[in-house]
């Protein structure tokens, strides 16, 4: 039984799920390239409250990563899948960890050290 | 043969009865995780270009530096080299020389023009004075940016050496594993070029 399940026949089903179709790629590259010239858009705008384009520009950028997972890499929650779709999760929280962990160890350092000239003034 | 192929297919039958995943299942699998340990590098480089990004020691910012054009342009040449390979792997699926020649080639001169863009870049900040040791914030910028280049650029080694590969063994399991695993290499560059033109050049902007 599994010298049968391993034949030539199965092959091409499997091939067909994990490659995706043209039509796949295609929804991909219309999705990614709407999200591009719209971040490109939003940095060069006079349209849009200042303050608020970083947190759009991060919501676009999070979307087309979303978009080049699903559309381009095929990951998705199909069984054969779990092992990817958890190793992504994992390297997220460790991708998050060590951005903002490092942005707040350095902002705070920054915060409780005393200024360049202050410093020098100290010495006198 | 049908009830083999319906259990193969894995419907109604628990993940522990289902015996090994596929060779080419795992390889795709260890694949992942060295592409997520690259991605993870990268993770510290951006980290380190979020901190350093502000301090310019009195030279040239961002915001006078990039030229929003180019990086357009390189945007697209990667975005659209993303998706020839997936076309490439699509053309390897249905067997055809033809087409996996013609898409893998694309892609092998859209990435080239992404090179050429990137390095025309870098030549004209080192010509203006503005090289990797100007500032904190020019050496983490050359660091992320140089180290994403190199990857296109390795990749591009990679993809020539398996178009030679594909010449020789033709589309044998060998080849056809390697250029899945090229594949997710070429898509995953891609995603890390999303965090770069970003947070790097639309950030300055900002």
């Amino acid at each position: 039984m599994n010298a049968s399940s391993d034949a030539q026949g199965k092959v091409p089903e499997l091939t067909a799920r994990t490659h995706g179709s043209r039509r796949s790629y295609i929804i991909g590259l219309v999705f990614a390239v709407t999200l591009t010239v719209g971040s490109f858009w939003a940095a060069s705008s006079e349209q849009i409250y200042n303050p608020g384009i970083p947190l759009l520009l991060a919501v676009l950028a999070i979307a087309q990563i979303g978009i080049h997972l699903v559309f381009f890499l095929h990951i998705s929650s199909a069984p054969d899948q779990t092992n990817n779709l958890l190793s992504v999760a994992f390297g997220v929280f460790v991708v998050g960890l060590i951005v903002f962990g490092s942005m707040l160890i350095m902002a705070h350092l920054k915060h409780m050290s005393v200024p360049m000239d202050t410093l020098l003034q100290m010495q006198r | 043969m049908t009830t083999v192929a319906s259990t193969a297919d894995g419907a109604g039958v628990p993940l522990s009865f289902r015996g090994p995943a596929s060779l080419r299942i795992v390889a795709g699998f260890g694949f992942w995780l060295f592409l997520l340990s690259d991605i993870i590098l990268f993770a510290a480089l951006f980290a380190a270009y979020a901190v350093l990004s502000t301090e310019t020691a009195g030279g040239p910012a961002g915001r006078d530096l990039f030229d929003l054009h180019r990086v357009f342009l390189e945007t697209a040449c990667l975005l659209l080299s993303s998706v020839t390979c997936g076309f490439g792997s699509l053309a390897i699926q249905e067997q055809s020389y033809g087409s996996t020649y013609l898409w893998l080639l694309v892609t092998l001169l859209l990435g080239l023009a992404f090179l050429i863009f990137e390095a025309s870049e870098f030549a004209g900040f080192v010509a203006a004075g503005a090289g990797p040791s100007r500032s904190a914030f020019l050496s983490a910028f050359f660091t992320l940016v140089g180290t994403h280049g190199l990857h296109v650029a390795l990749g591009l080694c990679w993809l020539l050496i398996m178009l030679l590969q594909l010449w020789t063994f033709g589309f044998d399991d060998k080849a056809r594993r390697r250029l899945f695993c090229f594949g997710l290499f070429w898509h995953a560059l891609d995603i890390v070029w999303v965090g770069v033109f970003t947070i790097v050049y639309l950030g300055a902007r900002t």
